[in-house]
């Protein structure tokens, strides 16, 4: 077969050269307990306090405030239920289109909560957020980009907008973004965002599975889901995971000068115009704010899984957010949310560009793809 | 490992041989699987009581179009009440095997062609 051709990198990417070179020490040589007195266990301690201040510097905030998890996923979870679980009648507001591991969180805190409708783009409007806060709201979790069609959400402006409410409240509402998609591409300064809580993901930055981060400021409080040892500040007990977040570090490290914005979103318009000149096919998702790696299109008449299934034999990696490849043959909560029809999302690929994308790889896509599509066509007779 | 699909799953899904309509067709069953939204319709041509011809058209997964284009080779050539035993596990079999939650897509097969026998039998 020919070279692969990997356009899942929002799935997960993989682990860079450097991140995995920092690692492999930390895994038989340098093995201590960071919680041990002696050299070896400090020698490991090091390690995670220099990788502490390497995401405190991207995230600009204090190295106390940064809490190595085991996944995005868990940073959402020790975050929304941490704080729900500190007060007396919560109220939580979070967006229709969250990556299941915030929405789902919320829905079974079992506190009263808010899902907020998008646009047909998959925006939030903070106007409408806004009239969904109540007295009890305590907080609000909005993603920082959606995972299946890039919207970026106007976490800033959001953000002003709380900062704002939190004048007159006896109750001040924290806000979260779940940024595990956006940082890759975009700022995360938790100042400028005006952010109490934010989570990362390693895998989705070139770095190694199995660890994340939560931000959280300083001033919040909240409660542990996880007891144990008290490691992080008690909010996530378990040994340190040293080699994990040492390659957690050095990837956010190495984001600036390895992921290319301008030219992944180059890359992205290409894509989005020569798919687009395919008889009916769409765009699902908006043109502009729109993650640089992130595309996604429906075909009518040929189905997601089939399409991917096609591309695949060729060599080329894609997601579809199809009923018939979810495990609950729903489909995908994001594209109902922007308002697609069921055959719609039911014929959907998400095409997500990586740092070795490159334009012939995209070419070679275009042109498996639109075969792939006049057959599934031929076959539905649609 | 086994993989999900097997080889003779993933020609009849790449390569159907049955697909399409048939112009003067004796039924046409038209079903969509509640489940996952997907839509199959069924066509055959009937002599005698003998499954004459049987083509489809399905917008779905990998394992709704492989079922459907081996229920066509399976019940060509039939007798109506023979075509209408095949089961899904019969249609599973023949193809090998079937990711497990896909098992529904060959049930759709199956309501396809029974729909399509309900639709020629009340134009007798
Ligand atoms: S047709 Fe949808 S899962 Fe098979």
């Amino acid at each position: 077969m020919s070279k692969k051709i990997y356009l899942d990198n929002a799935s997960t990417t993989p682990v860079e050269k450097e991140v995995l070179k920092e690692m492999i020490p930390y895994f038989s040589e340098k093995f201590g307990n960071p919680s041990s007195i002696h050299g070896l266990g400090q020698e490991a301690k090091v390690a995670i306090d220099k990788s502490r201040k390497k995401i405190a510097n991207f995230l600009g905030c204090d190295s106390e405030e940064v809490i190595f998890t085991g996944s995005a996923t868990e940073a959402n979870n020790i975050f929304i239920r941490g704080v729900l679980g500190s007060f007396e009648n919560p109220h939580v507001i979070t967006s229709a289109i969250e990556h299941d591991a915030v929405l789902k969180t919320v829905k079974k805190s079992g506190v009263d909560y808010t899902v907020l409708k998008v646009d047909e783009d998959g925006f939030v409007n903070p106007e409408d957020l806004k009239k969904k806060i109540k007295k009890e709201t305590v907080l609000v979790s909005v993603m920082y980009a959606n995972n299946e069609i890039g919207t970026i959400e106007p976490i800033k402006r959001i953000g002003e907008m709380i900062e704002k409410e939190n004048e007159g409240r006896d109750r001040k509402i924290l806000f979260h973004t779940d940024a595990a998609q956006a940082a890759g591409y975009l700022s995360c300064n938790v100042d400028e965002l005006g952010v109490d809580g934010l989570t990362l993901s390693g895998h989705k930055i070139y770095g190694p599975k199995g660890v994340g981060v939560l931000y959280k400021g300083s001033s919040v409080n909240m409660r542990p889901i996880i007891y144990g040892g008290g490691q992080e500040e008690g909010l996530r007990s378990g040994t340190y995971n040293t080699p994990l977040i040492v390659g957690m570090a050095k990837a956010v490290e190495l984001i600036k000068e390895k992921n290319k914005k301008e030219k992944t979103e180059e890359l992205r318009d290409y894509l989005i115009r020569e798919v687009l000149k395919i008889k009916d096919a769409s765009l699902n998702g908006p043109k502009k704010s729109r993650l640089p790696n992130n595309t996604n299109f429906s075909f009518q008449g040929a189905e997601g899984e089939s399409l991917v299934m096609i591309l695949d034999q060729e060599g080329i990696s894609t997601s579809t957010g199809s009923a018939c490849s979810s495990k609950t043959l729903e489909p995908s909560h994001v594209l109902k949310a922007i308002g697609l029809k069921d055959l719609q999302a039911h014929s959907s690929l998400r095409v997500s560009l990586g740092r070795k994308t490159t334009k012939k790889d995209l070419d070679k896509f275009l042109a498996v793809l639109k075969e792939a599509v006049e057959r599934l066509r031929k076959i539905s007779g649609r | 490992m086994k993989k999900p699909y097997s080889e003779k799953a993933m020609e009849h899904f790449l390569n159907p041989k049955n697909m399409g309509e048939i112009d003067d067709a004796d039924g046409i069953g038209e079903v969509g699987n509640p489940k996952c939204g997907d839509l199959m319709t069924i066509y055959i041509k009937v002599k005698d009581g003998t499954i004459e011809d049987m083509r489809f058209k399905t917008l779905g997964c990998a394992a709704a179009i492989a079922t459907s284009d081996m229920i066509c080779e399976m019940a060509k050539g039939k007798k109506i009440e023979e075509a209408l035993k095949i089961t899904f596990q019969d249609l599973v079999d023949e193809l090998g095997s079937l990711p497990a939650p896909k098992v529904h897509c060959a049930d759709l097969a199956q309501r396809g062609l029974k729909a399509a026998v309900k639709s020629y039998e009340s134009k007798k």
